[in-house]
């Protein structure tokens, strides 16, 4: 690997005087004809390292991701045991009628779009108010941002399960709650997990939406102040176009972020709740592929989820873009 | 100039083809050779205190490379918590694995499907020691008749009970599980702030022996397969009798509906329970808990006076790898780790149970304290059905989603097993 990575390097930055010689050689002569057919080749040439990387780190497991799905792939099939079969779409037929994935399916969409919906709000709100405060005030905020940010999920998780233990929790205590148990239902237990992933995720669209506001140039807003516009309005028709690019990588990383949750639920409600109630997805996944060895139901699964994704995201965009065009 | 970058080309298409061209990878899995010389590889899993154990295997290595000459031994003791993907991982990759694991005796079944585990049913029949390794334990390591290891030791489940609260209530131990759970609801009512009896809807090993007690049964062979009894009339009876455990008058499914095993033992451990149904391996967690000395152990009570309800006999085993090139010599090597003087040293050492039912003996003597086990055991202790779909029956949580579905109030006891039922039928029915 280290030879087939360093190779182009060292050839592509040495090449560079060559790409003016073949023009000059055309113009002149004319002869050697060869040398054009070999310039159309060059810009693939130079792309190739990357490709290579990209091809090694991405094409690769996803094609192995799609071969597995295909196959009846268990434990005894990867350690010899049985030979492995083609199965067709024998994986997907029993994945779509299995009513537990379906019924998961369709927990994990609904969680994932009032998680999205909630970092989003509390993000946005946040960094609108980061632009308004003092710099003393700010820079705490920022700092207690930064901490949940940057704190590991696994501990995350864990300390919320304590903040809201029946027994010895601060939370019921300050509430008056008594010895409520917020893992035992399942609209309480993906509450709470939302709660948690709000906040370990809302930093990332505050600072980035922050930075965007920021950018805004301040003549824009003179502007619409000295004709008279509300802070709603200024927001609505001038900082909010002028932040889409911004929202939208925003909301697409939201997307992807919580449609994989998995440590906040296998953490906080032991595994996927009482009696299953709250399972997403990728537990589920996880359930299937690895803690029963069931490779291949757990590779259609990651194919259906990567499927989904790719809708959910060039869905988002292109709708992002028709408007963009249409108040232009 | 323009060669390298040729070449370069060449290498990363060859590279891409090469990669490209792989479908998932399969091992070969058995091995051919059985040399009588050379290094012996064995995986045993590392206890909490692991000191003691490996004294005593250090022991039964230096006897051993005594005894064969040529061969050595390299023991490496594996984290439990990363087991499972280790020795995955060794039944994929043989020239890395291991000639001889310790392996819980749950997984034994599907590690046979998976093709790690050598047969060694000749072997072990011919062994004078293994005459008196006890029923439950053959079982463990028994597959569709074929024997794939020794046991190693066992682990069985008993009644703690808090002596204090029960002397100043006036209660006795019970003596049927009629009354384990009226007098758990007494306990209970007078106080409120202990569990009567600790119980969990994860706890699928403390609720087996409700089970077994009332005849009913996991499943049951069927040709070389197995199909599910759980929504068996009897299965059904010891569901409803511990799930009728779960509730305000003895341990509120808000807050039990959800626990393991580890939890209810935690909970009598810290004092918050006055019964809880523990291992002999809890023992060292209880006596280090707040419970010290104001406890004592009786077998878990059957439907009838003086009953013991079948317990789960967990533990583990020690096998010889399909893949070995030593076979001769890794089988002699599991004989002595598994035999009865090693057996006696581990008890001593760390209190694991042997599986000989004549060793076991010789252990209650020096130990009291497993007498309540060693008689649980003696009453016929149970095992989970030999087939590798026990595996992904356990790993999906079928038997945790049954009762909590149950204790939660979501299904009734009917509907609940037969959901139950269907699943393990599945799970089955792929194994095969």
């Amino acid at each position: 690997m280290t030879l087939t990575a360093t190779r182009p390097g060292k050839g592509s930055g040495a090449a560079r005087p060559r790409r003016s010689a073949p023009r000059r050689t055309g113009r002149g002569t004319g002869r050697r004809g060869g040398r054009r057919a070999g310039s159309a080749w060059t810009p693939w040439l130079y792309l190739l390292p990357a490709l290579a990387v990209l091809g090694g780190l991405l094409v690769y497991p996803l094609y192995q991701l799609g071969l597995i799905s295909f196959l009846e792939y268990t434990q005894a099939q990867v350690s010899g045991g049985r030979p492995t079969s083609f199965r067709g779409f024998g994986n997907y037929t029993d994945l779509f009628s299995d009513p537990q994935f379906r019924q998961v399916l369709l927990a994990t969409v609904l969680f994932a779009a009032a998680c999205v919906v909630a970092t989003l709000a509390v993000g946005c709100a946040l960094a609108v108010l980061l632009t308004r405060v003092r710099a003393l005030p700010r820079l705490a905020l920022m700092l207690a941002a930064l901490g949940a940010w940057a704190t590991p999920a696994v501990t995350g998780s864990t300390v919320w399960v304590f903040l809201f233990d029946p027994d010895h929790g601060p939370v019921n205590r300050l509430l008056g709650l008594g010895d409520f148990s917020w893992t035992y239902g399942r609209y309480s237990a993906f509450a709470l997990v939302l709660m948690e992933v709000v906040w370990c995720s809302f930093p990332f669209v505050m600072v980035t939406v922050y930075a965007g506001i920021r950018a805004v140039p301040a003549e824009v807003l003179e502007a619409a102040a000295l004709d008279g516009a509300s802070p709603w309005r200024t927001w609505r028709s001038v900082t909010a176009p002028m932040l889409r690019p911004v929202l939208v990588v925003v909301t697409i990383q939201s997307i992807i972020w919580d449609f994989k949750i998995f440590t906040q639920i296998y953490v906080m409600t032991g595994g996927g709740g009482i009696a299953g109630q709250n399972l997403v997805l990728n537990v589920y996944a996880y359930q299937k592929a690895f803690a029963s060895s069931q490779y291949s139901l757990g590779s259609a699964i990651g194919v259906v989820m990567l499927l989904i994704l790719l809708a959910v995201t060039l869905v988002h965009l292109r709708l992002l873009r028709g408007q963009g065009e249409e108040e232009r | 100039m323009k060669l390298p970058a040729r070449t370069a080309l060449a290498t990363l298409a060859a590279a891409l083809v090469t990669l490209t061209a792989c479908a998932p990878q399969t091992s070969g899995g058995t091995a051919t050779a059985d040399e009588k010389t050379g290094t012996l590889r064995v995986w045993l899993f590392q206890e909490v205190a692991n000191k003691p154990k490996e004294q005593v295997v250090d022991r039964v290595v230096a006897a051993f490379e005594q005894q064969h000459a040529g061969a050595k031994v390299e023991v490496e003791y594996i984290p439990v918590d990363s087991r499972a993907q280790r020795i995955k991982a060794a039944f994929n990759d043989p020239a890395s694995a291991p000639d001889l694991v310790e392996y819980g005796n749950t997984d034994t079944a599907s590690y046979v499907k998976d093709g790690g585990l050598a047969d060694v049913t000749a072997e072990f029949g011919a062994w004078p020691e293994a005459k008196d390794t006890d029923p439950a334990a053959r079982a463990s390591v028994t597959v569709g008749g074929k024997v794939y290891g020794a046991p190693f030791f066992v682990g069985v489940r008993a009644l703690y009970y808090r002596t204090d609260v029960f002397r100043e209530l006036g209660l006795a131990a019970p003596r049927t599980q009629a009354e384990l759970i009226a007098t758990a609801k007494k306990v209970r009512k007078a106080r409120p702030e202990l569990y009567g009896l600790a119980v969990g809807g994860a706890y699928t090993y403390g609720a087996l022996p409700f089970i077994w007690a009332h005849g009913g049964e996991l499943a049951t062979a069927e040709g070389d397969s197995y199909r599910s009894a759980i929504a068996g009339e009897a299965a059904r009876k010891g569901i409803t009798a511990y799930t009728s455990l779960f509730g305000d008058d003895n341990c509120p499914a808000a807050k039990c509906a959800e626990m393991g095993g580890n939890a209810t033992v935690t909970a009598f451990a810290s004092g918050k329970a006055a019964m809880a149904i523990g291992g002999d391996f809890s023992h060292a967690a209880v006596e280090a808990g707040a419970v010290k000395g104001k406890y004592a152990v009786v077998p878990l009570p059957g439907t009838t006076p003086g009953s013991i309800a079948p317990a789960f006999a967990g533990g583990n085993n020690i096998g010889v790898l399909r893949s070995t090139r030593h076979r001769t010599l890794a089988v002699d090597l599991m004989k002595a780790l598994a035999g009865k003087d090693t057996q006696a040293r581990l008890f001593d050492a760390l209190g694991f149970l042997p599986t000989y039912t004549d060793v076991r003996r010789q252990a209650a003597q020096k130990q009291p304290f497993v007498q309540p086990f060693i008689d649980t055991l003696g009453a016929g202790a149970r095992f989970v059905p030999a087939s590798a779909g026990w595996g992904r029956i356990d790993a999906s949580l079928v038997l945790p989603t049954m009762f909590q579905e149950v204790v939660s109030g979501r299904k009734d006891v009917r509907t609940a097993s037969g959901d139950a039922a269907r699943k393990m039928d599945a799970a089955f029915a792929a194994a095969g």
